[in-house]
């Protein structure tokens, strides 16, 4: 038990990708011992991450559960994990959403074992870059967590379509949506890697909390000749440009929706759910404690992007005719409030701390709300995708009497997605509104609009899947969500209640990590 | 048990009532409505006894310390952002309408549903019931009408409406208040679109929603300010004299508005929404898409009562916002939008054929009133006409559904379908057929149309002008004074047309009265349409003034007056009284009453185009009967545009066109110089040796022509070798540097 708790978190990062290599060892014939093998593998890191988060002391200092070993000693860089109230919520958030994904999976029929290893070795990816505080091995995850989910989309991804991407090249719709979520997030990581490199030879160490500690002793001098506080800069804009491609920020966003709508069920619902969130995340771990003042001096920029993010996010949601489609642009639009929340922080860090907080607070919190509800709503896609083959709206309409309960918990998950009162997304909205008000007023006001559409798509979805007259071909072709379908879903409705009656639970830990961070800066 | 207690529960029952029916109970009809009647039953019996004690504790007490719990919700940096609950007179006032309106609504709802029928012929999950055939003893066939296909559905919503009114009415916060006020918007939403199967329900669900939105993303910035601003969002920390002087002296920098006058009219924009004030009025007239008992509930004693609600509880702020006098100041305009609304809304009226219509737009008129009475500085008049209009105006809807029920039968009878049993021309007469409906909705009516010393409409309407000319609010006054003559103009026209006379159909003459659970509720609230005035007779007023006390006064002015005493903002409201109003009032209510009636009372042919009022009026009547136009002309100037801008600019311009343009652009370069690379140079120059930067260009082209054959283990491999070639590089270039 010691050993399991002193180790916590190596635990859960290491034990999907153990659960992947046993799977190597039995045949792939063994379709259902694949998948409950894989199911039931991801409940642990899940249980253990409930567990990592009673025993976690949210007004305790710094990172806890920190481990370090000797890694990479060539270069100083160490294996150094250590999580705080952020990293610790998005753990929780990707356990929580592998173990629903792998359970949507089950309808998976093509290359079972394949595809389940490949989703716990995501896992194990996605779980590495939050809990990661050494910059070389928080690559290594970002890039490994990466390659998993373009195979995904590209094998198991959605067969219908295709794209036109210069004169006559003409590809199938997964494997142009694959390559452009690998290049894209390639392009930005060739950035980062650059940035990490520069920080790393700055300060002599890869160690995140030793890099926190000298930075800002590190400004005189030159490497290769080049002053030092140039060096920073091209790091900053490095990150920069790699975390707005994740997020992603407006206009590093088409890839989104391309591959959104292309992946498997399981797929989108990860990709939106947590690898998002890598790009925020990424925000907040790097670019704001190490870069205070040039975050501050391009907080007004990033603050219009997220304003146009959510603006047009939610308009070219509202314009699209294929479901899938649809929810993958609420992403944009959703995440735009992460990247405002995150840039009102930025620039009142100083001059209004409790705005700042407060920004922080729903940036972090959306982020989590962003998880369960677009992991939720793709999941509903899919499950009407399965039983239908169309995703194209105007060929559903009024399927509510074929699916009464499918319906309900498609209405009660839009209304989490679209911010409704006494649901999660309302919670972080309003911190987000309530912090980014006084620092960027225009902007936050603009955003109302955004906000404005977000009703308009999410009652679009609505219309036409569940409302009007029936559509008579479907009659008798559409049975109601199943037992496991309902399991799936079920816990990531009650946490959007949870969550929007009383975020205490959550909001507690995020505040205290929030005003640490802000401390920092 | 505590009051703090009971306050905290009013909501839950119903609450309570709406997750039970969905999860366990939405197969069983009885068990369903028990459910939710007997949990508006609950909130009414909490209600009632928390009025008690209110009245035992008495208006200045109250006011003074009003009874409230709260708990941390949120934190928010080092403190935390509260909510709770409140009693204070205002409260206590509107919760007692609310429970009221709301029990009688739930009660009304199970024989409207046709609870007891039989299931229909061929009746469908979100259609309107078509009428089930029945044999009785004789081998005759009847058709009779059937039970609601989603019966207990409708329970399960109304029960979450319920929820949503008391969270809104024991708020001690706009936080709760708003969430309440939000969870109404979705309430409206799924009962307005409740048979959504029909597209004209579905589309006025859509729009009811989104126009409450247009307002609601307003009041959200409103609120936020607010918390910015003061650093909380409880009604008692807002409304400290010098919390209110420092709002009121902060410049917002906005067209020369306080921050108190900014954060008000940036509140009030959500009550324009919620409350159906012109521009956003659009969205109410198309509500009664929804079953009857929805009208009522969003009509009288839920949603549109919320709005101006709001209003009156913030009014200590909207006063302070007002007082630089400023162009836009909230008070000023709430005087401007109200009186238009009250008299563009009643001309509207005056030309509608439908029983339903008509009462929806006498709604907003008289929300109108309201919001005038506020922006004329009187929140007690404004209160006092929520509170009868609630009770009368929920009696005339639930009445008209009465009638639509009584056509139905006749429908049912003739088995004519293309008679809408809504077109008051196919009326006439059904006050033999339908008397008990008869009687209550002429009180209703009557209350409505200000009828003299009797009705509580009268009271209250008659507060408002008075206000208005008192506080020299004469534009304000004169328009209130014109629609209320239209007011009872076209209420009387209603009643005629409905009541008076010979039937002018079949249908008509087969209507039959409706049973007990409709017809209990109307008598109940005709008895408060009356009484309710009796409890704000002014002092002042000749003859009858003094001898029964001007209890409301009283008892909601206790609310805010030592507040607003203290932060001098007291308004120099010139006292007396004038006897202008007064002579108004009675003149206009009972000519309009008079000339209705003398319009219509000949009217014998179901043809609409018979109406008197088309042939003296012409083409205004039909721009009126249009209702100016508004719907297109949003049409045109809002939604396509929207649609447009999504689809077309948004989705196919910018993100299609620009932006992967650009990306494909690049992607065009970057794939013909790997080509050219590999064809051009690496083939026949290096040969096979291998150049990173070519192969990594060229494996790019190759696997977009291998895809199709691609098998996993190609990928797997490529990727592995990837990721083994970048580990290479970063250590290379690590140890290089070093």
């Amino acid at each position: 038990m010691a050993f399991l708790q002193n180790h916590l978190l190596s635990w859960i990062l290491f034990t999907p990708a153990l659960a992947a290599v046993v799977m190597l060892f039995f045949p792939k014939e063994k379709v259902n011992f694949h998948r409950w093998f894989a199911f039931i593998a991801s409940l642990v890191p899940l249980a253990l991450s409930i567990w990592l988060w009673v025993l976690f002391d949210a007004n305790g200092q710094g990172f806890q559960f920190e481990e370090q070993a000797a890694w990479f000693t060539g270069v100083n860089s160490t294996y150094h994990l250590g999580v705080d109230g952020i990293s610790l919520t998005m753990v929780l958030l990707t356990t929580l959403l592998t173990t629903a994904a792998l359970l949507a999976s089950f309808s998976v029929k093509d290359r079972v074992k394949t595809y389940m290893i490949l989703f716990l070795l995501m896992e194990t990816g996605m779980l590495g870059v939050f809990m990661a505080l050494d910059l070389v091995f928080f690559y290594v995850f970002w890039e490994i967590s990466l390659i998993p989910m373009f195979l995904l989309i590209i094998q198991w991804g959605s067969e219908k379509g295709t794209r036109v991407w210069g004169k006559g090249r003409e590809v199938k719709e997964r494997t142009y949506a694959a390559f452009k979520f690998l290049l894209y997030t390639m392009a930005g990581s060739f950035g980062l890697l650059a940035a990490i490199m520069l920080l790393g030879m700055l300060a002599g160490s890869f160690d995140l909390v030793t890099i926190y500690e000298k930075w800002n002793a590190i400004n005189s001098g030159t490497l290769w000749g080049i002053p030092v506080s140039t060096i920073k800069i091209i790091a900053f804009w490095a990150f920069v440009i790699a975390f707005a491609v994740k997020v992603p920020v407006w206009p590093f966003h088409t890839w989104l929706p391309d591959a959104h709508t292309a992946a498997p069920t399981a797929g989108s619902m990860i990709l939106a759910g947590v690898m998002l969130k890598l790009g925020a995340y990424g925000f907040l771990r790097f670019v704001l404690p190490l870069y205070p003042e040039q975050s501050k001096m391009f907080a007004g920029a990033l603050a219009f992007l997220a304003m146009v993010s959510i603006v047009l996010g939610a308009f070219a949601s509202f314009g699209q005719t294929d479901f899938k489609r649809l929810v993958a642009y609420s992403s944009v639009n959703h995440m735009g409030f992460v990247v405002l929340g995150i840039a009102a922080a930025a620039y009142a860090a100083g001059t209004d701390p409790e705005s700042a907080n407060i920004a922080l607070n729903g940036a972090v919190l959306q982020m989590f709300n962003h998880g369960l509800s677009a992991a939720g709503m793709f999941f509903l896609v899919g499950v009407i995708y399965e039983r239908a083959h169309t995703r194209d709206l105007e060929a559903f309409g009024g399927l509510w009497p074929l699916m009464p309960i499918y319906g309900g918990i498609l209405i009660f998950t839009s209304m989490a997605s679209l911010g409704l009162p006494g649901l999660n997304g309302f919670v972080s909205e309003f911190l987000v509104v309530r912090g980014a008000w006084p620092v960027f007023t225009l902007f936050t006001a603009l955003s109302m609009l955004g906000l404005l559409f977000t009703g308009a798509y999410i009652l679009k979805g609505i219309r036409y899947v569940l409302q009007g007259p029936l559509n008579k071909k479907w009659e008798g072709h559409l049975t109601d969500i199943s037992v496991r379908e309902i399991a799936v879903i079920a816990p990531l409705m009650v946490l959007m209640l949870w969550i929007g009656v009383w975020p205490m639970w959550i909001l507690d830990v995020i505040n205290k990590a929030a005003a640490h961070l802000l401390a920092l800066l | 048990m505590p009051t703090t207690t009971l306050l905290w529960l009013l909501p839950v029952f119903p609450l309570l009532a709406f997750v039970l029916i969905v999860l366990f109970t939405n197969r069983n009809k009885a068990l369903s409505h028990t459910l939710a009647v007997g949990a508006a039953f609950l909130s009414w019996l909490g209600a009632m006894v928390i009025f008690v004690r209110a009245l035992q504790i008495g208006p200045e007490a109250l006011a003074e310390h009003p009874i409230d719990s709260w708990v941390n919700w949120i934190p928010t940096g080092d403190s935390f952002l509260k909510i709770g609950v409140m009693l204070d007179p205002l409260t206590a006032a509107v919760l007692f309408f609310v429970a009221w309106t709301i029990l009688m609504i739930f009660v009304y709802s199970i024989g409207y549903h046709n609870f007891g029928q039989p299931e229909g012929d061929h009746d469908q999950k979100g259609l309107p019931p078509h009428g089930a055939t029945i044999v009785d003893e004789h081998g005759h066939k009847h058709v009779v009408p059937s039970v609601e296909p989603m019966y207990s559905r409708f329970f399960a919503y109304i029960g979450l409406f319920a929820f949503g009114m008391y969270l809104l009415a024991v708020s001690d916060n706009l936080l709760t208040l708003f969430v309440g006020w939000e969870i109404m918007g979705l309430c409206s939403y799924l009962l307005i679109g409740f048979w959504f199967a029909k597209p004209s329900a579905r589309a006025a669900g859509i729009k009811a929603f989104m126009t409450t939105r247009v307002g609601d993303v307003f009041m959200l910035l409103g609120i936020a300010y607010l918390y910015k601003a003061t650093g909380t969002l409880s009604f008692q920390d807002i409304f400290k004299p010098e919390m209110l002087h420092a709002l009121a002296n902060v410049d917002s920098g906005v067209l020369g508005l306080s921050a108190a006058g900014l954060i008000g009219l940036l509140l009030f924009i959500g009550t324009v929404g919620k409350s159906a004030q012109w521009p956003l009025h659009v969205w109410l007239p198309d509500a009664m898409e929804g079953p009857t008992p929805v009208s009522a509930m969003i009509h009288a004693a839920t949603m549109v009562s919320a709005g101006v609600y709001m209003v009156i509880r913030m009014f200590p702020l909207l006063k302070a916002g007002s007082a630089n006098e400023a162009f836009l100041s909230p008070l000023a305009v709430m005087a401007f939008i109200g009186a238009f609304t009250a008299l563009f809304a009643a001309t509207i009226a005056v030309a509608q054929n439908d029983i339903k219509r008509v009462l929806a737009y006498s709604t907003i008129s008289q929300l109108g009133y309201m919001i005038a009475a506020l922006g004329a500085g009187s929140y007690i008049a404004a209160t006092f006409h929520l509170i009868t209009h609630a009770f009368f105006k929920a009696l005339l809807f639930l009445g008209s559904g009465s009638v639509i029920h009584g056509m139905e039968h006749g429908v049912l009878h003739t088995g004519n379908h293309d008679v809408d049993p809504q077109d008051m021309f196919n009326m006439g007469g059904l006050a033999k057929k339908m008397p008990i409906t008869f009687w209550t909705f002429l009180i209703g009516g009557f209350a409505l149309s200000g009828f003299p010393v009797l009705t509580a409409g009268f009271w209250s309407k008659d507060e408002i002008l008075s206000t208005a000319f008192l506080s020299g609010h004469r534009v304000v006054f004169w328009t209130l004074a014109v629609a209320a003559f239209l007011t009872a103009f076209y209420t009387m026209r209603q009643i005629t047309l409905t009541f008076l006379g010979e039937p002018r159909t079949k249908e008509a003459e087969h209507a039959q009265e409706t049973p007990w659970t409709m017809t209990v509720p109307l008598m109940v609230l005709a008895f408060f349409a009356v009484t309710a005035g009796w409890i704000g007779i002014p002092e002042t007023f000749p003859g009858l003034g003094g001898i029964l006390p001007n209890w409301f006064h009283h008892w909601v002015g206790a609310t805010y007056e030592t507040l607003l005493e203290e932060a001098h903002l007291v308004g120099e409201m010139a006292e007396g009284h004038s006897l202008v109003p007064l002579m108004t009032s009675l003149t206009v209510s009972l000519g309009g009453l008079f000339l209705g009636w003398l319009t219509y009372k000949d009217v014998k042919s179901p043809d609409p185009a018979t109406d008197p009022l088309k042939k003296w009026l012409g083409p205004v009547h039909t721009v009126l009967q249009n209702k100016y136009y508004f719907d297109e002309l949003y049409q045109v100037i809002f939604i396509r545009p929207a649609a447009w801008f999504a689809e077309v600019f948004t989705f196919r311009w910018v993100d299609r066109g620009a932006i992967d343009g650009t990306i494909h652009a690049i992607a065009r370069t970057v794939f013909d110089a790997g080509k050219a690379l590999a064809y051009g140079f690496d083939l026949p120059v290096i040969s096979g040796a291998g150049d990173l930067i070519g192969n990594t260009v060229r494996s790019f082209g190759r696997a977009f022509r291998v895809v199709q054959t691609g098998r996993v283990q190609d990928y797997m491999v490529a990727a592995m070798t990837s990721v083994v070639a970048f580990g290479a590089l970063v250590y290379y270039l690590l140890v290089f540097a070093h």
